[in-house]
């Protein structure tokens, strides 16, 4: 850990949990869509819902959308900004199970209607998000380190195919996470490297056969 | 090199015949292979942000989430403007007043540094621009007792907690206080033993302090708290430059903070359900906001 979490990250107040933390789930969602949002749906959890207005938990979520930074001033604005840029959203609460306190649902559509996005997201404190559930699959992204997050068909070898792309760009993999819903469908890696994969190496995986969706999301 | 507890940072710093900030910053050069420009350039721009949050809070009213505090600094401002030159000079006065401005700056959606937390982000910045004022030093010095006071907190975080939600007020603005004071010793010419046991102090105050917000807003206590915890750490300071000891070391002080953040109940630790937050006045203000 760097000593820059204790004094840092600069930040738009009052809270690294509810605001710093909420800002940042928002932008992880926009990362994970990779698509201009028509329509965001924000459902709030717990004392997210209960103290969001007091602490601009919603207007540092659909900042992070816009894709701000904790740091960004637009945070305050971010709803009018919202308006502007022609993303629908809108706020609601709701009661999820055995979730920690401060978690978020984000539904996002685009505007053809052709793709949604769903994530359930929670703030750990400090800052510190983790992402848990991506399209109803179980997760743990916390944006930490540079990750990639990979669409591939469940079948023998696969892993094997993407770690050693990796592996030919002298990529260290610090901590890797594979997932399926069923057999032989669709598999899911979360991938945390020390090193930042360049261009190269993500069009080489996405030309890759059996690769469907490959996404970069920076270390945040 | 590393370190995971104060004596260790402590060891390291007298076996190298330099001050804590010195192997902060190498470590944390280290391990984010960086050079140290490169990390001092990252904390000369929190730094910068420290005084642009000061500056705004000192100056404006500020609109907040609840509207429950926004004009603190500028009303201390006001009245230091009138009070005698030596009140003026005096810096307890000119620490609460940078404390309560950045903490308004925080509650209003502004920028600031958490430290480390963003609802104690006013102490440390109070106690470290208030001495360097007053005793004319240059940014780089500023820098550098951030990264004291960085790296006194980032024992605290193996150890324990930083969040009021686990550990109570206790581990924020005892943290943040603790961290000033150490900062302070250094800033004004004191050892590393020093530093640690103004850590020491400072955090000792404090243990037991309780996080009950009122409305679950970072306003009520939480504002006027940053002022008083900066003064805390300045006294702190000076109680160590004297060679006053602490009796309990650091490292147990953190461990008695831990213990104590456990065994606080739950409706103390930042979910509005006791003290403060469920006075008659604190209901009333939640009903209507």
């Amino acid at each position: 850990m760097s000593i820059f979490e204790i004094m840092g990250p600069a930040m738009i107040g009052p809270s690294s949990s509810h605001t710093a933390g909420a800002a940042r789930i928002g932008r992880m969602a926009k990362l994970l869509f990779a698509d201009k949002i028509d329509r965001a749906v924000v459902k709030l959890h717990g004392s997210f819902a209960d103290t969001a207005v007091g602490h601009g938990t919603d207007r540092a979520i659909i900042g992070g959308l816009l894709g701000f930074l904790p740091d960004d001033q637009r945070l305050r604005s971010s709803f009018e900004l919202a308006e502007t840029e022609g993303m629908e959203f809108s706020i609601e609460e709701v009661k999820l199970r055995e979730v920690h306190p401060n978690t978020a649902q984000i539904i996002l559509y685009n505007k053809e209607k052709t793709k949604n996005l769903e994530i359930v997201a929670s703030s750990i404190g400090g800052g510190r998000i983790k992402v848990t559930e991506i399209n109803g699959s179980t997760v743990e992204l916390t944006g930490r380190m540079p990750t990639l997050w990979i669409l591939h068909q469940d079948r023998p070898g696969e892993v094997g195919i993407i770690t050693s792309i990796l592996g030919s760009y002298k990529i260290n993999i610090a901590f890797m996470q594979v997932y399926r819903n069923r057999k032989g469908e669709i598999g899911s890696c979360i991938i945390e490297m020390d090193d930042q994969p360049n261009q190269d190496v993500i069009t080489k995986l996405e030309n890759s056969e059996d690769i469907l969706q490959v996404r970069y999301l920076p270390r945040i | 090199m590393e370190y995971a507890t104060i004596k260790e940072l402590v060891s390291l710093a007298e076996a190298a015949e330099t001050s804590i900030w010195k192997i902060v910053l190498q470590v944390e050069a280290e391990e984010e292979e960086m050079t140290e420009a490169e990390v001092r350039k990252s904390m000369l721009a929190n730094l910068n942000v420290m005084k642009e949050a000061v500056d705004y809070g000192r100056k404006n009213n500020i609109q907040t989430g609840g509207g429950l505090v926004g004009d603190e600094a500028l009303k201390l401002e006001k009245y230091l403007t009138t009070a005698s030159k030596s009140e003026q000079n005096n810096i307890y006065n000119k620490m609460i007043t940078y404390a309560l401005a950045t903490a308004e700056v925080n509650a209003g959606m502004g920028k600031i540094v958490a430290g480390p937390t963003a609802g104690v982000s006013g102490i440390v910045p109070a106690v470290v621009l208030a001495i360097g004022e007053e005793n004319s030093l240059s940014d780089q010095k500023l820098v550098e007792a951030l990264f004291t006071a960085a790296g006194l907190g980032y024992v605290v975080s193996r150890k324990a907690t930083l969040a009021g939600a686990a550990g109570g007020c206790q581990a924020e603005c005892g943290v943040g206080a603790a961290m000033a004071a150490g900062a302070a010793v250094e800033l004004r010419g004191g050892s590393p033993r020093m530093a640690a046991d103004a850590f020491a102090v400072a955090l000792k105050n404090l243990l037991g302090l309780v996080c009950d917000p009122v409305a679950g807003l970072v306003e009520v206590p939480c504002v006027k708290r940053n002022a008083f915890a900066a003064a805390h750490a300045y006294t702190a300071s000076t109680m160590a430059l004297a060679g006053i000891e602490s009796v309990i070391p650091a490292d147990e002080v953190i461990m008695a903070m831990t213990e104590i953040g456990d065994q606080m109940p739950t409706c103390l630790k930042e979910t509005s359900r006791g003290g403060l937050a469920v006075t008659p006045t604190a209901l009333k203000i939640k009903q209507d906001l």
